[in-house]
């Protein structure tokens, strides 16, 4: 008897040393996880500061060997393409997220639901081979279109469904009180079902826009990059991202230094987009 | 002006159906049905219209696969299934042979998995069995936050952080205490296959956690109360948990094994680039996507041109194959729970 209850003290303190260890394991691996977070954000607000001024934003990139300049053309480049890529990933993303939560319970809409996850996990640079195959080749140049458009495809499957995900938290009953008012279901889809998820769909849109305005894979053989001021959607045009890479691999000091001014700038773009997608939902889950 | 538009509906709808009921015409309106499907043409246009975008998305999968074939048929033609088995990668002399590229982006991937897996589920049991609710939130957070930074960025702080101090302390110090193993022969550069793993394997590592947190939480609450219940430690009930998630947890990681394949441009930049197939995790390596990002626009010939599209339709096929299992695998999780 005296000695079964040793074996059982002897268990429970083994017990709960392994369940100390492993748990302190689990607490070890989420420092470890912040540690690059940390490391990265370090070096880019250190590194990048020193060039970010006005003239960054303003100005024009110097030809090789002058150090100064900006890169205004490639700020606006980021942005216009976003712009195009939203153009596209938008309408399609929230018109099927609305077919697949409004009519999609049935096969075909399985088979698109899953297709979109797919789509959400290929690659970024085979996104970039399509456009290419499909708008350079037979445009004969490279482009911004292409390059939007390559983004757009990217958008897709976010918007898609977030805003899937957002109407279905629409309580059935709105549309039901819809229905009996005699409002027709597409007016009642419109005006009551979309207008209720609207902010949920918002944020799918912002987070769908953040992730495109750090894609640079997808830009290297359709946008390309371009080192003068271009606003036209049929040239080449610069981008934040595709600046970076370039400015990384060049062996010039003054330029590697202006990669990490861009990174902080693409940093704080995406941030600010991701601060909007908080205030947002915030207030979504106030109201 | 709402009221009013609601208010013109209803009569709108008062007045159909009292038009139905005088009518009485049966076979007028089964002819209506026949064409629209549905008796409103509003709602028949608004179905169509968003099925039309569904359908549109649908095919703009098979096109991506299609524009590839059909773009790749010269190097299809002449390489065959060689491509996949061929070892030699010669724009000069026009021999294209995936195979070290492929073994390139296969091993970095599965290194990276190495680290970011263990790491991956630490968090993800972290924050949803053990944290409280005041840490839980700014971790989660954190974590997100390390998803949404720009792969150029991990690229541009692999080449001017990672790589140098690999170089001048890491793979030194490796070398010097494990250097008889064939994984750390060859001089320490730093560009090269260990950079591009460490760095896939913290880009990769959110995406883990973030997807097996969200698996993890989905177990529903009795098993755990069933298992304190009977005495079990915190341990123990999460190692209950783990077992009960793990088809959607293999999901988790193997949709994170799909992002390391496809990822571009962080690992291009400290890769080093070259197609060899080298034991050492020193030397420099190439995976299919930075072949993408450097060469397209250098292709001079057709057939180069058209061997990097067949390269982007089997990295393409790859993910697609790896995702649907993944996709799969987390479904079927979700749904255990939600019938149960």
């Amino acid at each position: 008897m005296e000695k079964r209850v040793e074996l059982n003290t002897f268990s429970f303190f083994r017990r709960k040393i392994v369940n100390a260890v492993m748990l302190s394991l689990s607490l070890l691996a989420a420092i470890i996880t912040i540690i690059p977070l940390i490391l990265i954000f370090y070096y880019t607000i250190s590194k990048g500061i020193t060039y970010l001024n006005l003239d960054f934003f303003i100005h024009m990139p110097k030809p090789v060997g002058e150090s100064g300049g900006g890169m205004a053309n490639a700020i606006v480049g980021t942005l216009i393409l976003i712009g195009i890529g939203g153009a596209i990933g938008i309408p399609v993303g929230i018109l099927t997220g609305t077919y697949l939560s409004e009519f999609g319970n049935n096969k075909f809409g399985f088979m698109v639901r899953f297709l979109t996850d797919v789509l959400s996990g290929i690659p970024s640079i085979v996104v970039g081979v399509v456009a290419y195959t499909m708008v350079v080749i037979p445009m004969r140049h490279f482009s911004a279109l292409a390059g939007g458009i390559a983004l757009g495809i990217l958008m897709i499957p976010t918007i898609t469904r977030t805003t899937e995900e957002m109407i279905r938290l629409v309580p059935q009953s709105y549309r039901e009180a819809g229905l009996a008012l005699g409002i027709q279901k597409w007016k009642t889809t419109l005006l009551i079902v979309l207008r209720t998820a609207w902010k949920g769909i918002a944020t799918g849109i912002l987070l769908g826009l953040s992730r495109a305005a750090g894609e640079t894979a997808p830009l290297l053989f359709t946008a390309l990059g371009n080192r003068f001021w271009s606003t036209k959607i049929f040239q080449p045009m610069a981008s934040l991202t595709v600046y970076i890479y370039d400015y990384a691999k060049a062996p010039f000091e003054d330029w590697n230094k202006q990669a990490w001014t861009a990174a902080l700038v693409l940093i704080l773009i995406i941030s600010f987009f991701s601060l909007m997608f908080r205030i947002i939902t915030r207030s979504k889950y106030k109201v | 002006m709402e009221i009013k538009s609601v208010l013109n509906n209803v009569e709108d709808a008062q007045s159909a159906t009292a038009f139905k009921d005088s009518a009485n015409e049966p076979e007028k309106k089964s002819f209506i049905k026949k064409i629209f499907g549905q008796s409103n043409l509003g709602d028949f246009i608004f179905e169509k219209l968003t099925l039309l975008f569904a359908v549109l998305v649908f095919l703009l999968v098979i096109l991506m696969a299609y524009e590839m074939y059909t773009n790749s048929r010269l190097s299809i033609a002449k390489f065959g299934w060689g491509f996949l088995t061929s070892s030699t990668w010669d724009p000069v002399t026009e021999v294209y042979g995936a195979l070290p590229v492929i073994y390139g982006t296969v091993v970095s991937s599965l290194l990276a998995l190495l680290i970011a897996v263990p790491l991956g589920l630490g968090v993800a049991v972290f924050l949803s069995e053990i944290a409280p609710g005041w840490l839980e939130k700014p971790l989660s957070f954190l974590t997100e936050l390390l998803a949404g930074i720009p792969s150029v960025v991990y690229g541009l702080w692999g080449i001017f952080v990672l790589v140098p101090w690999l170089r001048d302390s890491i793979e030194p110090f490796l070398q010097d205490h494990f250097g008889k193993l064939p994984f750390f022969q060859g001089a320490p550069y730093g560009f090269g296959m260990l950079a591009a793993a460490l760095i896939l394997s913290v880009m990769v590592l959110p995406i883990i956690s973030s997807i097996s947190r969200d698996i993890l939480r989905s177990v529903p609450f009795t098993l755990r109360e069933a298992a304190y219940g009977i005495g079990a430690t915190k341990w123990e009930v999460t190692k209950l948990v783990l077992s009960n998630a793990r088809s959607g947890l293999l999901g988790a990681i193997m949709l994170g094994l799909g992002r390391a394949i496809g990822e571009t441009m962080a690992v291009t930049m400290v890769i080093g680039n070259r197609p060899i197939i080298s034991a050492s995790l020193f030397d420099p390596s190439y995976t299919m996507a930075s072949v993408l990002a450097n060469e397209f626009t250098e292709a001079t010939s057709d057939l180069y041109m058209n061997a990097l599209i067949e390269l982007a339709l089997v990295l393409f096929v790859i993910t697609i194959i790896i995702n649907m299992f993944a996709q799969l695998l987390v479904w079927s999780m979700n749904r255990k729970w939600k019938k149960g």
